[in-house]
């Protein structure tokens, strides 16, 4: 019967898995297109690999951010300042442990206050983030007066850039480590549970004993330590701390979160979905360079997978 | 009353093979207030989508005014005179009433625009028709709840409706609200209007309808005048079972001798809860009964926790407590059923599993990471216990039944082995079978030893449950009155009602 067989194929929720599909066939269709250019050889493949770190390890935080059902829009403006604050405290002579402390205490500083503003205060967190935005990128440009601050720690450069293990960018290590702790809180923890409970419902997540303002205030502060890291990272890709790093990450990393089909309405997320839009993101304007095509169209192009994607991994409507 | 105005003859209706109507046979009268019943999935909804055009059914015939009719879309039902009141309402609450009975067919001026003025007349002949008191330039968002249903049923008359179907129409209402739709049923009845309605509540049921259909399992198992069966007579066409029993009240040891596992003393919490003092014990059904607005609700949401305190006491086991959150309250051992499931009780987008655990995350949990094996047994065997009807424990709740939805709210509390459960309403808007089920279960708990307080509208089930009544009046609890001295529903609303 035709019937049943339809059955079963409506009964495999694959919009599910729609950003591993279309992950695949991305591969899939570069690699053959672009077997010449080099696409799949693994100098470009690790490449993309470091290029997508920083998304990833914000975008890891978000997914939690947004399993509450919040928004974080000051990640990219908080990595910048953190770069700077490391850079300064390293320049300042105060060693590579001190620069670290301070690069994620920046992060969590401004992620408490973000949490406070929303949770005590009420304020939405669209625009306490936004307004964070400006603020963290305003004080990152202030404090360094615009002008690069250059690292000049190789220990640093090492663990934070362009070191390697074992032919492994550490880069990509990061990504690894932090995705996987992510999986963990967010799949095994009581955390990861209660974090989706208050973005599913959070009057009924209250009545089952879930301190919901406590489960939002831990994730805006996640979200502003991981925003640190990636800050420390591009500091030490770069060999400097810079205030323009970060601009408009916060887009990209919310379209790698909602790509990887954390749902933007709250209560459903998952951390290795994020990282696989992540890099899908990365691999795609990857490819675009490698045909030739510049920034502009690399925009556009994203613009439209997100689209599609969203379009895509949409919930079936109930009949 | 007058002829047979419609005919629904041997419908048959499946989906995927499975026979949802089995030639079903539905006749009502003209000007008639006609009861459909039924457990759920014994095929009323299905039934009433077929006839407002919803669903096409697969065999037989429609007969409106004895001439056939074919039902293809929603707006040949309309167009027969067939509309349909929604549980969940269909209007734009930023609009004004007239503009939602006129929605998408506006009457239009000779230059093609929106004729306010007409729109606001006929709506306000509509509304004076129904003896209501809403202007037509009302907000819809600012009406209540009650008046929402009015703007729906004067939308549905402004189209010229014959048959008008109402899904559990007094489920959000109040008290007040459900009287004015009665006496609106009433003079809907009156000018000639036929009404099928459709409910889960039996005095409601008695209340308004002249005649009464039971469906089960797709097929009609009786068609009768109301005046002409019992309560209980009907509840076993419904169940289709020997479970009335349920409903008769049995007393049970009493176990007084005990220090009282709950006591509250003078409690005051916001405007509503103004001087509330009971104790409850052991193995105690306790009934809390009162008028919509007397701060039953309030009164536990205060015990519990969510709503703040601001005057006496709660002790818990002779220990003075008082929750500032839920949190507190749970780990002392009380857990509350909210009074609504869908928005204080469930994640609705979340699976049953993912649902009964959540309020026992941290008993489910060493050094903070879930013990799932240990959470999956422990899922699988209340949702065997308390007989969940469910494919899996992975499915998500919203697509459960209201009754198998409660069972979950119920299974959160169980899960955590809760001692003192407060449950607001726990049998609202589930269906009969269900909650003869659930009343077994809340007296299987009271055996257990758990000290229970239950706070219901329906007085016939608080009255199968309670040892002991409370009554509560305007933010205090004025009396108490044993069980075995209550003769009837009768006396308990004298209390409720008068004025010591």
């Amino acid at each position: 019967m035709p019937s049943k067989v339809k059955g079963k194929l409506i009964n495999f929720d694959w919009r599910q898995y729609i950003v591993y599909i279309a992950f695949v066939l991305v591969l899939i269709y570069f690699s053959i297109t672009l077997a010449e250019q080099g696409f799949m050889t693994t100098h470009n493949l690790l490449n993309i690999a470091r290029q997508t770190a920083m998304i990833s390890i914000m975008g890891v935080a978000m997914t939690f951010v947004i399993s509450s059902k919040e928004i974080d829009l000051s990640v990219g403006s908080v990595a910048a300042l953190s770069a700077i604050t490391t850079a300064l405290t390293m320049q300042a002579g105060l060693g590579m442990i001190s620069g670290v402390l301070v690069g994620l205490g920046t992060g969590l500083a401004i992620g408490f206050v973000n949490g406070y503003l929303v949770t005590r205060v009420a304020i939405p967190s669209f625009l306490v983030t936004l307004a964070m935005m400006m603020i963290a990128r305003g004080l990152a440009m202030w404090v360094s007066g615009t002008a690069p601050i250059p690292i000049l720690s190789d220990s640093y450069i090492f663990l934070f850039g362009s070191g390697s293990v074992l032919g492994v960018p550490i880069l990509l290590i990061w990504t690894l480590i932090i995705a996987a702790i992510g999986h963990i809180i967010l799949r095994k923890f009581t955390f990861g549970r209660e974090t989706l409970a208050t973005g599913g419902n959070e009057m009924a997540a209250t009545y089952s004993g879930i301190k919901t303002n406590r489960i939002k205030m831990t994730v805006f502060m996640a979200s502003g330590m991981m925003a640190g890291l990636a800050g420390m990272l591009y500091a030490g890709r770069l060999q400097a701390g810079r205030f323009t790093f970060g601009e408009g990450d916060e887009l990209s990393v919310i379209a790698a979160v909602i790509l990887g089909g954390t749902s933007l309405f709250g209560g459903v997320g998952t951390v290795i979905g994020t990282v696989i839009g992540s890099i899908m993101i990365g691999t795609i304007n990857n490819a675009l360079i490698l045909q030739g095509l510049d920034v502009s169209q690399q925009m556009v192009v994203q613009g439209i997978i997100i689209i599609l994607a969203v379009a895509f991994g949409r919930k079936k409507k109930k009949a | 009353m007058g002829n047979t105005i419609l005919r629904m003859k041997e419908i048959e209706k499946g989906f995927n093979g499975n026979t949802v109507l089995d030639k079903v046979n539905f006749n009502v009268k003209a000007g008639e207030v006609h009861a459909l019943m039924g457990g759920n999935g014994a095929g009323k909804s299905t039934l009433m989508k077929i006839l407002t055009g919803v669903y096409q059914l697969d065999n037989g015939t429609i007969e409106i005014e004895d001439s056939k009719v074919n039902l293809e879309n929603t707006r040949d039902a309309q167009q027969a005179g067939v509309s349909m009141i929604f549980q969940e309402f269909s209007l734009i609450p930023k609009l004004t009433v007239a503009q939602n009975i006129f929605l998408h067919r506006e009457p239009r001026t000779s230059l093609g625009m929106i004729d306010d003025k007409k729109m606001v007349k006929d709506s306000q002949r509509i509304i004076d028709d129904m003896g209501l008191s809403i202007s037509p330039k009302d907000l819809v968002e600012n009406l209540s709840v009650g008046y929402w249903q009015m703007t729906e049923i004067a939308k549905a008359l402004s189209i010229n409706t014959k048959i008008l179907i109402m899904d559990e129409p007094t489920s959000t209402l109040t008290k007040t609200e459900t009287e004015v739709l009665f006496s609106l049923i009433h003079q809907l009845k009156q000018s000639g209007i036929t009404i099928i309605y459709i409910s889960h509540r039996m005095d409601e049921i008695f209340q308004v309808c002249d005649r009464i259909t039971v469906l089960r399992n797709g097929t009609n198992v009786i068609t009768t005048p109301c005046s002409e069966i019992t309560m209980e007579e009907l509840i076993d066409h419904i169940i289709g079972g020997n479970m009335v029993k349920s409903f008769e009240w049995v007393e049970r040891p009493k176990k007084e001798d005990r220090k009282p596992l709950l006591e509250v003393k003078n409690l005051q919490s916001g405007s509503r809860v103004k001087n509330v003092s009971f104790s409850l014990h052991g193995g105690e059904i306790l009934g809390l009964a009162g008028l919509m607005g007397s701060g039953r609700s309030e009164t536990v949401r205060a015990i519990f926790g969510v709503d703040p305190v601001s005057g006496g006491e709660v002790n818990v086991r002779g220990e003075r407590d008082s929750f500032s959150s839920p949190k507190e309250a749970i780990q002392k051992g009380v857990g509350l059923v909210p009074e609504d499931r869908r928005s204080q009780g469930l994640v609705l987008g979340h699976s049953v599993r993912e649902n009964m655990i959540l309020s026992s995350l941290d008993k489910l949990s060493k050094n903070k990471v879930l013990q799932n094996q240990q959470a999956n047994k422990k899922v699988e065997e209340l949702v065997k216990k308390l007989n969940v009807k469910t494919d899996s424990t992975q499915k998500t709740v919203s697509l459960l039944s209201g009754g198998n939805q409660q069972k979950v709210v119920l299974a959160k509390w169980l899960l955590n082995e809760t001692e003192i459960l407060l449950l607001d309403e726990p049998t609202s808007g589930v269906d009969i079978g269900a909650k003869i089920e659930i009343i077994e279960i809340i007296r299987e708990l009271a055996d257990a030893g758990k000290a229970v307080l239950v706070v219901s509208s329906e007085m016939t089930e608080l009255l199968a449950m309670s040892d002991r009544v409370l009554i509560m009046k305007d933010g205090e609890v004025t009396s108490s009155i044993e069980r075995k001295d209550i003769k009837g529903e009768e006396d308990v609303e004298r209390a409720i009602q008068g004025e010591g």
